[in-house]
């Protein structure tokens, strides 16, 4: 079991070493670098020469990757494009405020998107599995900016209950952030929900039409013992990659979230980079938010991996 | 064709596939036939009539500039439809053949390239597109290209598991066993059972792109203005949103429509075709 | 007569609305009625409706069938309208199931103690406390090796067989009045099926539990049950004690079914039985069975026969039953000898095939892999127009030998060629399109080996294509010529795999496979998914297709009276080494190795007074062992340390049989007579 864990662990960090390779290599792809961004209008002769030299921009592609590497290990990403702020300081406020938001919706999306996948399943074709299945398609179709839009109009807007927008700066500590971040909150784990919900209902309905569940039942088990004991337990295990599927999705549709409520997270950060051309940063962020999609992909890997009795006793026991 | 036409018929009996195949075909309708229908030029600024309500002279009212929100409306979906309707062909068409490729030949090369392409996926979709779009600018030119690219990675993913199942079946082994060519194999034996599934897939291929057109619109940096597209509506839309909500409200409703239709479609079509649509967060 | 029966189910009709709205029957006014302590087998091919009825017995039905009239009694109790508490105390209490498939039917989170003590919660009065001390008992009980260990186990870590007794042991638990048993050996090994049918006559036996035992095994049900009621299309056909319809079948169906099963004491072709069973739902108004009956008149055609009792006693849904004994057999003739051509002989040498790859350390190295070869030192001859047929169970290698020779599976040793050439390359893309053409497979299962996007014009044209560079006209002659010869017709051409039943779509696999023209034919179980009374017409076609042309086939089965009746040359198989080679007609009357010896004491027959023997345990052997004999683990007459350190040698029996054993000929037969003997004293 221990070797496929650090299979796993190492196929991570291969995964994350090719990533860094991609943002390295498409942004040295990309016409321009710090300096032309730096400069501008005077990006050229001497100036720009100069310019390279002192940000060490004249070395050799592979030396300078090894660099951003090795600082990158140790959370060191250098400076900003206009060199007046250090890049990590500036994410690690950003960092906080993204996670604060993403973690806020992970915990109200997942329990309610298991106990509505739960209850859709076991009321099937009913009004309650009706309802929740096409509110959950309305919500996956939808695009964030749409719902964001809707909620500030309704909630902000024409009942005046939410703040519509943030407004506390980004090294503000997180009690400042409550009550703006709860719509913001509502609408990301929506989404969330929608998609989870999904797949618990039908990972449910497929265990509820098993062989061993119909076994269950002339065997003469109780309902709630049936559903506990032999439902939940094989129809959740999917739902785990699922969950870390849809966590994924969270790095990236929070730049909507974060644009539409004003949020200082990394999201908006990211597009505030890259509209500033500052190349720098953009990759610090391109790295840290696929390092977190790894880490959850392999929590997740590693959790499925010890739930599902099939893998489990195969690596321990030997026949 | 006549295949197609036979499973269009049998989408079409079911109330989901009817409804999702009407509001389509009404979209492709509206967007086809809008610049000869719409009653006001869409740039047609008027400082006199901003954020007027609905009314007789403007069925769908003003926006903040004094624009004509009906005309804008009827425009909006010309320019996303167009793009992803060319866009999207591509993305299934190249991860398709892709995926089914590395479904049969497994082995090393599929190893190495599914790496690459799971690093690719752990990378935010939005980044992807605005680091191109950035650079390179934001017309057709580019959206095109850069959607149809990177829509295409998680086509791979589900051409490859369909191989996968039809590659283990006996059928192909029997056609192995016979001496046909490779080639030969992914052609005739693979590729129309595969197809089903990624026919189901580029459905909703459909609707994801739509979804990140409007996005990256409302953002700023899809479509430039003037010209009308429902996302940057929107955007413009959100300041004055409680005292007009009609400037923002209608392009809603319309791009709401569409990509719900594209929806009950794949789902329908799905039911028709037998295909599990598993549920995967989009990119 | 007057006792109340325990299970009571009269006039049941039980069906589905199907997509135009109209009602169909999967159950037709069953009238059913088992007392305490029998033993009935319901027998049936697929369509019959048996396992429907079987549930329905516990009051369950499969989602989307409805009652459509009738009842279905157990004890007395009303299972269709019980209310659910009862219905929950009944089931798998007083009646319990025994389900087909117990690999899907366990649940795979919980360990099996965990999911016997549920059972023993449930439906016993023993507290708590006692429930693993009892779980340990009834494992015992099923003959399981190591009981605690079991009880530690997932589901998916035990073998077929230990997963089936798990579920009867679970089923006992409840220490049921009557056990419902839905094919419980269907898929297991012909020795575990053996063994685990002897353990239910034994329960039937001390306990006095009714048993009804669902089958499609004629065999398997002789063995066990003292009554059989025949179901098709959804109707009771016959009831009666199993002596009077296996020996003097009075419904035509029966003559007919009986008439067409292989049997190990008939070396004849069995005689097949025209058409196909009706869908289910499909039958209509009259005598279900008159399309296919050789006493069918117009009577039969109008009117639906009633249940009625034969002066034997037994009962028969028939106009016309009387006549029944007067159907002629139809003519079973000896397997055909093949004409003389110019086919060549096909010669396996020292054949070693393995599955394992060789890990990084040993790919780095240049290493072969280092575990057991799967298949080890094969040698075979397959002489023009000649079928040898290889025999053995799970695990004996024998598809893995049909793959290689195929060329999908490379050879770790020896070669394949046929006389006077090269030897063949060791995967197809290395070997030329002559050699190609000449060895065809045939799959197992015909759901599976046809694209299910292509009709038959196209898949018949595939191989014409390739071997011949045929032009399209003369495709589709050709295509035609080869339906007519696989008895379907022209109408045919356009037809799709799901539009075909089971014996169709393997009758165009033939077809495909003939299409080549190949010397030598490899069949993969060919008749193992199908009905059984389509069996008999497809092996009958076979030889037919062998004969005409001379072509070879290497057989492969489990089915040993299958065997029996399609090959010239037998090849027993254990654990991918040779037993034994020789004459079908030898080894199969005179069968000298100790495996082979089990595994032919192990086949059943539609005799109620074959007594099978068991001379081996039932153990599921997961890798050869690494030296000696590959029996030595399971052998009955067991010589120590030489079998466990040499490989047998070959030795000559006479008439072309070969057995692999250390023990002389000449004592082999009394080694394994008083083995036997001392295991049924023990």
């Amino acid at each position: 079991m221990f070797k496929l864990l650090l299979r796993r662990i190492l196929l991570g960090g291969l995964t994350v070493a090719i990533v860094s390779l991609i943002i390295f290599g498409a942004v040295e792809m990309l016409p321009g670098d710090a300096c032309t961004a730096l400069l501008r209008q005077d990006a050229q002769g001497d100036t720009l020469r100069v310019c390279r030299e002192e940000l060490g921009l004249n070395k050799p592609a592979t030396a300078r990757y090894l660099d951003w590497m090795v600082g990158a290990v140790k959370g060191d990403f250098g400076l900003t494009a206009h060199r007046n702020k250090k890049v990590s300081e500036l994410m690690g406020d950003r960092l906080k405020n993204s996670l604060l938001l993403g973690l806020c919706a992970l915990a109200v999306g997942v329990p309610s998107a298991f106990a509505l996948g739960i209850a859709a399943a076991l009321k099937r074709d009913r009004w309650l599995d009706l309802t929740v299945s096409s509110m959950a398609i309305a919500a996956m179709t939808i695009p964030e900016f749409v719902s964001a839009t809707l909620l500030i109009l309704v909630f902000s807007g024409w009942l005046g209950w939410l703040p519509g927008i943030v407004t506390a700066s980004a090294n503000a500590p997180i009690s400042a952030f409550f009550p703006e971040i709860i719509l913001p909150v509502v609408v990301l784990s929506m989404v969330m929900t929608a998609h989870i919900l999904r797949t618990v209902r039908s990972s449910m309905l497929e265990v509820l039409d098993s062989d061993y569940v119909r076994m269950a039942t002339l065997k003469g088990v109780h309902y709630r013992r049936m559903i506990l004991r032999h439902v939940l337990p094989n129809a959740l295990l999917p739902a785990i990659n699922v969950v870390a599927l849809t966590v994924a999705w969270l790095l990236g549709g929070v730049v909507v979230i974060e644009t539409v409520f004003n949020y200082p997270g990394l999201g908006r950060l990211m597009v505030s980079a890259i509209s500033d051309r500052d190349l720098g940063l953009v990759q610090a962020i391109a790295l840290i938010v696929s390092t977190v999609y790894v880490l959850v992909n392999l929590s997740a890997d590693v959790l499925s991996l010890l739930a599902n009795p099939r893998l489990r006793t195969s690596l321990t026991r030997s026949r | 064709m006549r295949a197609l036409f036979q499973i269009l018929k049998e989408v079409a009996a079911r109330p989901s596939g009817a409804v999702g195949l009407g509001l389509v075909l009404l979209h492709i309708l509206i967007a086809l036939s809008s610049p000869w229908v719409v009653p006001y030029d869409f740039k047609a600024i008027s400082a006199m009539d901003i954020l007027t309500p609905p009314d007789a002279k403007h069925w769908f009212g003003t926006d903040q500039m004094g624009r004509d929100v009906l005309t804008r409306t009827l425009l909006g979906g010309r320019e996303a439809l167009l793009v992803t309707a060319i866009a999207t062909p591509l993305a299934v068409f190249w991860g398709g053949l892709l995926g089914i490729y590395l479904g049969l030949v497994g082995g090393r090369r599929d190893d190495i390239i599914m790496r690459i392409v799971d690093a690719f996926l752990s990378l935010p979709w939005i980044l992807k597109m605005l680091l191109l779009i950035v650079t390179f600018g934001n017309g057709i030119h580019v959206l095109i290209p850069t959607l149809a690219f990177f829509y295409g990675i998680p086509v791979i993913r589900i051409a490859r598991a369909a191989a996968h199942t039809v590659v283990a079946r006996d059928y192909v082994l029997a056609a192995r066993a016979r001496g046909e060519k490779r080639i030969t194999i992914i052609r005739r034996e693979l590729l129309p059972n595969v197809l089903d599934a990624l026919m189901v897939e580029g459905a909703m291929r459909w609707s994801w792109m739509l979804l990140a057109f409007s996005s990256l619109s409302f953002l700023g940096f899809g479509v430039s203005p003037p010209t009308p597209d429902w996302g940057l509506m929107v955007a413009d839309s959100r300041t004055f949103l409680p005292l007009a909500p009609w400037a923002g409200l209608f392009p809603i409703v319309f791009l709401s429509s569409l990509i719900i239709g594209i929806n009950m479609l794949a789902d329908a079509l799905a039911k028709t075709l037998g295909v599990d649509r598993a549920q995967k967060a989009p990119i | 007569m007057t006792q109340v029966a325990m299970i009571d189910i009269r006039d049941l009709s039980v069906g589905f609305s199907g997509s135009d709205g109209r009602a169909r029957a999967v159950l037709r006014n069953i009238d059913l009625q088992i007392q305490a302590g029998q033993s009935v087998g319901l027998v049936g091919e697929s369509g019959s409706g048996k396992s429907t009825l079987a549930l329905a017995a516990m009051g369950y039905l499969k989602t989307g069938l409805h009652v459509f009239g009738g009842s279905a009694h157990f004890c007395g109790a009303d299972m269709f309208n019980l209310a659910r508490p009862e219905l929950q105390a009944l089931r798998g209490g007083k009646i319990a199931l025994i389900p087909q498939n117990s690999g899907q039917s366990l649940t795979p989170t919980m360990r099996i103690g965990a999911q016997m003590t549920e059972a023993l919660a449930l439906h016993s009065t023993l507290p708590p406390a006692a429930h693993r001390q009892r779980s340990l008992e009834l494992l015992k009980r099923v003959r399981l090796p190591d009981p605690q260990s079991i009880l530690t186990r997932y589901p998916h870590e035990l073998s077929g067989g230990q997963q089936q007794r798990v579920a009867i042991a679970m089923a006992l638990a409840g220490e049921p009045a009557a056990l419902l048993l839905d094919e419980p050996t269907t898929g297991l090994d012909v020795t575990t099926q053996a063994h685990i049918l002897e353990l239910l006559r034994e329960i039937n036996a001390q306990t006095g539990t009714a048993m009804v035992y669902v089958s499609h095994d004629l065999g398997a049900i002789a063995r066990v049950c003292d009554r059989i009621v025949v179901l098709y299309a959804g109707e009771v056909v016959a009831d009666g004690g199993v002596r009077s319809v296996l020996r003097a079948p009075a419904h035509p169906y029966a003559h007919g079914l009986l008439a067409s099963i292989t049997r190990l004491s008939d070396a004849r072709m069995p005689a097949a039985l025209d058409g196909r069973p009706p869908a289910p739902g499909d039958a209509g108004p009259a005598c279900a069975f008159a399309p296919r009956c050789a006493l069918a008149q117009e009577r039969c055609r109008t009117e639906r026969p009633p249940l009625r009792s034969l002066a034997s006693g037994e009962q028969v849904r028939c106009h016309f039953a009387e006549q029944t004994p007067t159907i002629a057999r139809a003519q079973s003739r000896p397997a055909r000898t093949a004409q003389q051509s110019e086919v060549q002989a096909l010669n396996l040498e020292q054949l070693g095939v393995s599955y394992a790859r060789p890990n990084w350390w040993e790919q780095l190295l240049g290493r072969a892999p280092s575990a057991s070869l799967t298949v080890q030192d094969v040698n075979l001859q397959l002489g023009p127009g000649e079928t040898l047929a290889l025999v053995g169970e799970s695990g004996s290698g024998k598809s893995t030998i049909l793959k290689a020779l195929a060329g999908l599976l490379a050879p770790a040793q020896g070669r394949i060629a046929f006389s006077n050439e090269a030897p063949l390359g060791a995967e197809v893309e290395q070997r030329s399109p002559s050699q190609l053409r000449k060895i065809q497979l045939i799959f197992q299962n015909p759901d599976d080996s046809l694209n299910p996007r292509h009709t038959v014009a196209q898949i018949l044209a595939q191989p014409l294509e390739l071997y011949f560079k045929l032009g399209r006209h003369e495709i589709v002659q050709r295509s035609i010529a080869l339906l007519e010869r696989v008895r379907l017709g022209a109408h045919y051409m356009d037809r799709l795999p799901s539009q075909m039943s089971g014996g169709e779509k393997q009758r165009v696999a033939i077809a495909r496979a003939f299409a080549a023209e190949p010397d030598v034919v490899l069949c993969d179980e060919v008749t193992s998914a199908l009905d059984v009374s389509v069996q008999a017409a497809v092996l009958d076609l076979l030889d037919e297709l062998r004969a005409q042309r001379g072509t070879a086939y290497l057989f492969v089965s489990h089915d040993l009276a299958v065997v029996r009746a399609l090959a010239h040359r037998v090849a027993v198989l254990y654990q991918g080494r040779l037993c034994e080679v020789g004459p079908a007609a030898s080894v199969y009357a005179q069968p000298l190795h100790p495996y082979t010896r089990v595994l032919l004491g192990a086949v059943l027959e539609p005799d109620p007074d074959h007594t099978p023997q068991l001379l081996a345990d039932d153990v599921l052997e997961s890798a050869p062992p690494a030296q000696g004999c590959p029996f030595q683990r399971r052998c009955p007459v067991h010589q120590g340390a030489r079998c466990d350190g040499e490989t047998p040698p070959w030795q000559d029996a006479g008439q072309g049989q070969q057995v692999r054993c250390h023990i002389p000929l000449v004592q082999l037969s009394q080694a394994i007579a008083l083995a036997t003997e001392a295991r049924h004293v023990g």
